[in-house]
């Protein structure tokens, strides 16, 4: 059976634990303009964590900081208590950091399975220091895919895939990496009410065993379904950072989303 | 290390470097700005030096005013090339391994075609000003570089300005940076970009006349200058123009000094060599983004 | 099909062509067959960086000569170990010089590898398009050196006078037929190898999308020194033997521009997703290029290459091997 829906918890007996995710002021600049500016966040293991902002806020450049998409320049970045900045972005997917990619970017002369099965080769194999065999790979493939409903489209290329079924196998991909702590930037865009509403169902269940998931979307009512705590990122700088249903009320919130 | 010689060598240099950043302008455009790697642009810089050629053989007119008269047809072709490259490349989505062989196949292309028509012999121009020379004291400027190099200067400041001040040449600057601001301003990218790449090309017809004043032209000439065209302009610092012409005058400098102390043949290294030592240290350039 | 029975049959049908061009008996077939295996060879060390891991390669004619002078180098050394060693090692030293053929392939292909994994090291993590800049200036620096180089030839080049003839083989040339049938079968049973392994799998992720290969754990880096040191050390070996079969050598023959373009446009005109695209796309460029430099001239030979370079490239980037997959409707690998 693959760890896919994540392992059981086991409380430390030591007290509360490091959190999984450390980033302390974390910096990056492109050239003169700031994208990032001392953000600081911890993440605790196990928690549902969402992350919203307007367009432009700098999210997505945080999640590529905290992958190993991009390097950051200042501060420092923490995973399962091992500083992570400088690792390039296969080494943390190793550690079990996955993410998925806001615009889906799936290899496209690859088919579908193909697509899930380089996750399992090059980071759920590589982490177990062993080779899956094909019959393996070819199982957890498809229990992955009939996790977001794409069993059907295994064999198709992403070219013939609808948008939101592309979103899907991004996610899906992220998955397989069977990882600790999941980002999934904007996996439900474009999808139908009860659509969204598996999603959140499917990312809760991997929840309940263990993932840590950071969820960045617009979509407020599955932020606000899903999150324990909500995280809010205006122009590079976190301005609000707790219980959802407080951080919805806060001042600076709601002046950042209805504009000034 | 005689001291004449050293001056010289700085003075060739210096003119060296200005027509190199005549030759690396359309590059840093095109590369530069548009990310379009058209190595195929030393190719049309040649062709541009054999139309020189014809015409300076047939009817004694000065090379620079019939690229000038040129610039047009070299404007044209851009926009033909770009149609290519944007209808199969471009418009299909990544796949950079198949723009780069196409324009690695105009290049050669456009050399055997030159072989096919001129032959493998060296090809010059005759102009009133060269085989004359200015002379200041110990210093010699060479008159077949020291035009080439005026005018290059001039067509250099001509782009900054363009690039600049005006609406169109603000709008290359803007579609590198951000292509989807410039939707929003109503401007159409592909446009935009089309009349840039055009530019570029346009750039090969004065290039290609400055260097057959310099130096006499074979088909292969266009290869012994890709390598110096890409080292001056990821020295410089892509899309930069005043980076492309500090580092021409740079390694024009350090050329005409190896070439003066230590022979000609180690001279195409030099720029080579400073190319892959730029991409090792500093791939970003002197004033790059 | 197993790698081991594949590489039995390779081995088979190339004893099978050599029996028959033996009994044929006209040594032009093997001057021309070897010409077109050696550009097999490259097509396919080509590929595996370019086809497969997206990564293009202008300098192949520095890789090849790479293997070409240091057979020369070592050459030169068997010639006169008098002029190199001290003389306590003379005794010794002759035992080792002059090296045989299949040794000089081997050198020829670890430094090429070595220089391809250097290269690689300084230019892999920038942008595929900087990489393919820095094969340009490293196919010229190399030149440069070789030139300014009087032990192996410099500018006036150099001769290599191989033996009038050799037991098993009788001719010379048969005996370096028999070496490039060997490096063919070695090249693609290789890149076959590659191509359905964990290997090649990460190779297309990295051609597919770089970044998302990361986020999947694809160690890109690794990956790519990988494919450039096993594509650098092909060409290598393939230049390996060029000095015995033309017997003089000089820089602008070694590095000639159409070992660069040949590369390129043999892989992209056959198939790049696949080892039978390069080969085929050998064959065909080859054998073409033969007839053309015959009835017409050398120079439209290089001019239809490039055309035919540039309508592939903008017509049917799938090359040969897409074309017959469309028609087919297969897509299945051989």
């Amino acid at each position: 059976m693959s760890q896919i829906m994540g392992q059981p918890v086991t409380e430390d007996a030591d007290g509360p634990a490091k959190p999984l995710l450390g980033i302390e002021q974390l910096g990056k600049r492109f050239g003169g303009f700031v994208a990032l500016d001392t953000v600081d966040l911890a993440v605790p293991q196990g928690q549902r964590l969402g992350l919203i902002g307007p367009n432009g806020s700098g999210k997505s450049t945080l999640v590529n900081c905290i992958s190993g998409t991009l390097q950051n320049e200042t501060g420092s970045v923490a995973f399962n208590g091992e500083r992570v900045d400088g690792m390039p972005a296969h080494r943390r997917a190793r550690l079990g950091l996955a993410r998925s990619f806001q615009l889906p970017r799936p290899f496209r002369s690859m088919t579908v399975a193909e697509n899930i099965r380089v996750p399992l080769i090059y980071t759920v194999g590589a982490r177990a220091g062993f080779h899956l065999t094909s019959s393996e790979l070819e199982d957890r493939c498809m229990e992955v895919l009939s996790l977001v409903a794409l069993q059907d489209k295994a064999g198709k290329n992403p070219f013939d895939l609808t948008q939101v079924e592309m979103r899907k196998l991004e996610l899906a991909r992220a998955m397989a990496a069977e990882p600790k702590l999941l980002i999934a930037d904007e996996s439900m865009a474009g999808l139908s009410h009860s659509e969204v509403e598996d999603i959140v169902a499917l990312l809760i269940r991997m929840n309940e065993r263990g993932v840590t998931i950071i969820m960045i979307e617009h979509i407020m009512r599955a932020v606000m379904a899903f999150s324990q705590r909500l995280v809010v990122l205006v122009s590079g700088r976190k301005i609000a950072d707790g219980a959802p249903a407080d951080v919805i009320k806060d001042e600076d919130v709601v002046r950042a989303y209805l504009g000034t | 290390m005689q001291f004449d010689l050293l001056i010289n060598a700085i003075i060739a240099g210096v003119m060296l470097g200005g027509f190199y950043a005549a030759v690396t302008a359309g590059i840093s455009i095109s590369f530069g700005m548009l990310d379009i790697v058209n190595i195929a642009h030393p190719g049309f810089i040649v062709l541009g030096s054999y139309i020189a050629y014809i015409v300076n053989a047939q009817f004694g007119v000065d090379p620079i005013i019939t690229a000038i008269v040129a610039l047009p047809v070299f404007y044209a072709l851009g926009t033909l090339v770009y149609g290519i490259y944007f209808q199969s490349f471009e418009k299909r989505g990544q796949d950079s391994m198949r723009g780069l062989a196409f324009f690695f196949g105009l290049l050669f292309v456009t050399e055997v075609g030159l072989n096919l028509v001129f032959g493998v012999d060296y090809r010059s121009v005759d102009a009133s000003y060269i085989g004359g020379s200015l002379k200041l004291g110990i210093m010699e400027f060479p008159l077949r570089m020291l035009v080439p190099a005026l005018v290059s200067f001039v067509m250099f400041a001509g782009l900054q300005l363009y690039m600049s001040r005006t609406f169109i040449g603000r709008a290359v600057m803007a579609v590198s940076q951000d292509p989807q601001a410039l939707e929003l301003m109503a401007v159409d990218p592909t446009r935009i970009k089309r009349i840039a790449f055009s530019i570029s090309m346009a750039t090969c017809s004065l290039a290609g006349a400055f260097l057959i004043i310099i130096q006499p032209v074979l088909p292969s000439s266009g290869r012994e200058y890709i390598g110096r065209v890409f080292a001056v302009c990821v020295l410089g610092g892509l899309g930069s123009l005043p980076g492309t012409l500090i580092a021409a005058l740079l390694i024009g400098v350090i050329e005409s000094i190896t070439a003066t102390f230590y022979g000609p043949s180690w001279s195409p290294a030099v720029s080579f060599g400073l190319l892959l030592l730029t991409l090792a240290v500093r791939p970003s350039g002197l004033l790059g983004r | 099909m197993r790698t081991p029975l594949f590489t039995s049959i390779l081995i088979l049908i190339a004893a099978a062509l050599y029996m028959a061009f033996r009994y044929l008996g006209n040594d032009y077939l093997f001057f021309a067959g070897y010409v077109v295996l050696q550009y097999i060879v490259i097509a396919t060390a080509w590929n595996i960086l370019g086809g497969y891991c997206g990564y293009v390669n202008f300098g192949s004619a520095g890789f090849f000569a790479i293997g070409v002078y240091c057979t020369i180098f070592f050459y030169n050394i068997g010639q006169s170990p008098g002029d190199v060693f001290p003389d306590f090692m003379l005794t010794p030293m002759g035992w080792i010089f002059p090296l045989p053929l299949p040794i000089l392939i081997v050198l020829g292909g670890f430094f090429a590898g070595l220089v391809g994994l250097g290269m690689g090291y300084l230019t892999l993590r920038l942008r595929g398009v900087f990489f393919a800049i820095a094969t340009l200036a490293l196919a010229v620096v190399l030149e440069t050196f070789v030139v300014n180089w009087p032990f192996v030839g410099g500018s006036r080049g150099a001769y290599v006078i191989p033996p009038e003839n050799i037991p098993v083989f009788g001719t010379f040339i048969q005996y370096l037929f028999v070496l490039m049938l060997l490096l063919v079968v070695l090249a693609l049973a290789a890149a076959r190898l590659i191509e359905r392994s964990r290997l090649g799998v990460g190779f297309a992720t990295i051609r597919d999308d770089e970044l998302a290969a990361e986020t999947c754990g694809v160690p890109t880096l690794r990956l790519k020194l990988v494919a450039t040191a096993v594509s650098g050390a092909l060409f290598g070996m393939a230049g390996a033997p060029f000095p015995f079969y033309i017997g003089y050598v000089e820089p602008n023959s070694a590095f000639n521009l159409s070992y660069a373009v040949n590369a390129i446009a043999m892989p992209m005109i056959g198939g790049t997703t696949t080892w039978i695209g390069p080969m085929i796309g050998a064959l065909l460029l080859s054998t073409l290029q033969q007839v053309v430099t015959v009835t017409i001239s050398s120079a439209a030979n290089l001019l239809i290459t490039g055309l035919l370079l540039i309508g592939f490239v903008i017509l049917a980037p799938k090359g040969l091997v897409g074309l017959w997959q469309g028609w087919t409707g297969r897509s299945a690998k051989p």
